[in-house]
């Protein structure tokens, strides 16, 4: 059903001038609400680049990307997007509760509004206390998770995730994985998640995309239809296993030498 | 371990240090012999500071405002330049080399100059050195912060859709901040000493470094030390002034939080 789709790549290529590099080519891709999607792959398969598309934050060669249902350069001026990197990206002259209200702010939301809104996120993202706290005073994890309830604050459709948890600790990444799904359990967004850890991937989404590099291309698509809500023992499932393993074969095939790094299970 | 304690404490070293270097300064030129022209004893110096008070407090405030008036106008000129630069970023490489390679360069040899193309008399020649000592390093410093400015950050900005200005305000000059009241700190410093070589070309009669300069050709080098005092006191206020504004207004930067 068209109306239900979210986001909608026909065609897209993306060329770097500069080594006449070919970042992405001949994408097509399309996610319906409700769905989180992870873009899984090798560093240089361009699954960065193609959420900067999708952002409208890079512009692509040829194609055309359609995020609800109007052109991706609109749908950032309609803010319709929330993102996150792999960094916190806060900004230390704010508070942590200022950090969330930026996007709040850009909106030109007044300041009660802001306020009883960014209550909100701290208590969703479980860091009711520390709203005064400046983000520097905070572990990673707590960065990250005040740089996602900034994401989510406006109530965007989309959220957009670039390797949000890539340069935590293990067990820090697995419970932001459980915050995260409960999160979208709760407000039912769309995601979509670029990671180069396979488990993640699987664990997390409704649907992996596996990329392969030079040029950037899709290999092929996995939908994950493990039971939801996802546990910490969803981990241990046997299909869970078959499906990291049916991933990590596409990516064998498709990226020949390429391979992400190993990681244990 | 209340506050104001603490902050004594952190304190107590340095003031140990000033009190020990003073004492043996006093204890060394009795103990030496040491001729007064050579350097006077302390307590000397601290008594012609007060008995000359109506000639040196007043030739310092004069020379002050000598500096602050540089410094304002330096530091200002500074700023706006580097605004611009930043600004239109195709002139940034054309002049970032040679404001480099200008800040090498020691301006107060300028000073003489500067007395030809103002009167040497008036307030303005010492203005304009101290101006020019201050303009490069805040010009280069600013540039520097405004384009510090964290990409990531400004892609995020750009996914909220922000305007160039919003931009501005809510990321580069936050981030280029530090760097402005680092370059002003340095510059405060600088527009003092612009200032009194400024006058030793040449001055207002009651200038503080035309004071300097002919007490020290009359011998009278206890006054001239005491001159120095004031010089000294009014360069610390300065700074002073400066740090403190910098605490007001840059609280965030960790560099800050733990000085």
């Amino acid at each position: 059903m068209s109306s239900d789709l979210v986001v909608s790549i026909a065609g897209v290529t993306k060329t770097f001038p500069r080594g006449n590099v070919t970042a992405l080519q001949d994408i097509d891709l399309a996610l319906t609400h409700g769905e989180f999607v992870s873009l899984i792959g090798p560093s240089g398969c361009g699954k960065s680049t193609l959420l900067r598309v999708i952002g409208d934050l890079i512009e692509p060669s040829a194609g055309t990307v359609t995020v609800n249902g109007k052109s991706a350069r609109q749908a950032r001026i309609d803010r319709d997007y929330g993102i996150v990197f792999q960094d916190a990206v806060l900004f230390d002259w704010r508070t942590v509760a200022k950090n969330i209200a930026l996007p709040l702010e850009m909106l030109g939301w007044d300041r009660e509004r802001r306020k009883a809104r960014v209550e909100e996120m701290l208590d969703l993202v479980e860091l009711g206390s520390f709203g005064e706290h400046h983000p520097w005073q905070l572990s990673g994890g707590m960065q990250q998770r005040v740089s996602i309830a900034r994401a989510l604050s406006f109530e965007p459709a989309l959220l957009l995730m670039d390797e949000p948890f890539g340069a935590l600790d293990e067990m820090t990444r697995e419970r932001l994985n459980l915050e995260l799904l409960s999160i979208w359990e709760t407000l039912g967004s769309t995601v979509i998640f670029v990671t180069h850890s396979i488990s993640e991937a699987v664990f997390l989404s409704t649907k992996v995309v596996v990329m392969s590099p030079r040029p950037g291309r899709i290999a092929g698509t996995i939908d994950v239809d493990l039971p939801r809500p996802r546990a910490a023992e969803t981990r241990e499932d046997p299909h869970y296993f078959e499906l990291v393993t049916a991933v990590r074969e596409l990516l064998r095939k498709r990226g020949q030498h390429l391979l992400p790094e190993e990681e244990p299970l | 371990m209340n506050v104001a304690l603490r902050r004594t404490g952190e304190w107590t070293p340095a003031i140990v240090v000033f009190v020990l270097a003073i004492a043996a300064w006093e204890g060394a030129i009795v103990a030496f012999h040491i001729q007064q022209f050579l350097l006077p004893k302390p307590s000397d110096i601290v008594s012609s500071f007060w008995t000359d008070r109506h000639t040196l407090w007043p030739a310092g405030w004069y020379t002050f405002k000598e500096a602050l008036g540089g410094f304002a106008g330096g530091s200002l000129a500074g700023i706006l330049v580097a605004t611009l630069i930043g600004r239109f970023r195709t002139i940034g490489p054309a002049v970032m080399p040679l404001a480099i390679a200008a800040n090498a360069i020691p301006i107060i040899a300028f000073a003489p100059i500067a007395d030809v193309w103002f009167n040497p008399l008036s307030p303005v020649s010492k203005m304009a050195i101290a101006g020019v000592l201050c303009f490069l390093p805040v010009m280069v410093n600013t540039l520097r912060g405004l384009q510090r400015a964290s990409p990531r950050q400004i892609e995020l900005m750009r996914s909220y859709a922000a305007s160039d200005l919003d931009i501005w305000r809510r990321v580069r000059i936050p981030t280029a901040l530090p760097f402005v009241f680092t370059a002003l700190k340095v510059s405060s410093v600088l527009a003092m000493i612009g200032a009194i070589v400024g006058e030793y070309f040449g001055g207002a009669f009651n200038a503080l470094g035309v004071l300097i300069r002919s007490d020290a050709q009359i011998l009278d080098f206890q006054t001239a030390w005491a001159g120095i005092l004031v010089a000294s006191l009014l360069g610390l206020a300065l700074y002073g002034a400066v740090a403190l504004l910098e605490r007001i207004v840059v609280r965030w930067a960790p560099a800050a939080r733990d000085s």
